[in-house]
């Protein structure tokens, strides 16, 4: 156990205490590296291959960008779970709620929107013009 | 307050909470500070992929993605601007450990791999503009462009940003100041690659395969 005096600037190296017994921080950037290819690679794969389903392309996608998100997060940013990461970790779920809010929230009126708009110039116009 | 004395066995006064040590040094604040930034320009970032995906077939009898997009480039974008970040992830190891050799070559290929994001990037515009799709054209281009393009702006000027800090560690050397702006600017610089990934995902993956 040891004692947190001050919490951790994000992007900052952890701790000398954590570094001891911890992987060098050179090869913690050369793992995050290697993932991020991998994943990288995986998503130009799943949008080019005629192997998956393709309802659940964009879906798959999705998963592979956030979890390579995840990843820089964790090994360029070294965003950890640790107690003296709490504030940037908290800051970041805040971030996170807003951008939710934003993309969901825009796309869910755009969308009910634009189906109100269309409906009676395509169909309802016509059925009228018919009449 | 009456709290436990101890924590898994181990004496409070060992635990010295973060409230109970001051004002945190100064390296923690302009981080943090960075980070609340970094952090509002990816709200501003969701908005401008939020009004891309409800305009993304709004091509008006236009070009769409899958016509116009080539997953080459693409895929070399990507790849450039990860590698770009890793090694400003090992020039920050060099600058904590004041190695100035380490430092200028970390830099000196962080700010390779990032002027052949950028050229490559604006080869594609230009090329797309050269077809007739300019911004003009359809909402959906006008939302590819403000999208990509204000990536692109940031990677400029993290770019005009890490030449500016390699003249200061020339001039001034591995001051403490110095320091905590290369601190910002790695944050910054990883930060885009986060961005990057939404762009390649959204934009390029899902505008040609779906």
């Amino acid at each position: 156990m040891t004692d947190v005096l001050h919490d951790r600037a994000p992007g900052d190296i952890p701790s000398e205490e954590m570094e001891a017994s911890a992987p060098s921080q050179a090869l913690i950037y050369t793992l995050g590296l290697l993932v991020a290819l991998i994943l990288t690679a995986t998503s130009f794969w799943v949008a080019n291959t005629s192997l998956l389903w393709p309802g659940g392309v964009g879906l798959g996608l999705a998963v592979l960008a956030i979890a390579q998100m995840g990843i820089h997060l964790v090994f360029f940013l070294h965003i950890t779970t640790g107690s003296d990461s709490t504030n940037n970790i908290l800051a970041l779920a805040f971030g996170l709620l807003i951008v939710l809010v934003v993309v969901a929230g825009t796309m869910w009126i755009v969308t009910d929107l634009n189906d109100n708009m269309l409906m009676p110039s395509s169909n309802a116009m016509n059925m009228r013009m018919q009449r | 307050m009456n709290v436990a004395t101890t924590i898994d066995g181990v004496p409070l006064e060992a635990l010295a909470s973060a409230s109970e040590a001051g004002p945190a040094p100064k390296r923690i604040v302009v981080a943090y500070g960075f980070w609340i930034f970094l952090l509002s320009d990816i709200v501003m970032f969701a908005a401008l992929f939020a009004s891309y995906a409800v305009l993304v077939h709004a091509t008006a009898g236009g070009p769409t993605g899958a016509q116009l997009f080539n997953q080459t480039t693409v895929a070399i974008e990507t790849v450039c601007l990860l590698v770009s970040s890793y090694t400003c992830g090992l020039m920050s190891l060099a600058i904590n450990s004041r190695n100035r050799f380490g430092t200028y070559l970390g830099a000196l290929i962080t700010f390779a791999l990032g002027a052949a994001f950028l050229t490559l990037e604006l080869r594609e515009f230009a090329d797309m503009i050269a077809h007739g799709a300019t911004p003009q054209r359809s909402a959906f281009l006008s939302a590819f462009f403000t999208l990509v393009g204000c990536h692109g702006l940031h990677v400029t000027l993290g770019l005009i940003w890490l030449v500016v800090m390699m003249v200061q560690v020339a001039v001034m050397g591995f001051a403490t100041s110095v320091q905590h702006r290369l601190l910002c600017f790695s944050l910054f610089w990883h930060a885009l690659d986060i961005v990057w990934v939404g762009v390649f995902t959204v934009v390029y993956l899902m505008g040609v395969s779906l």
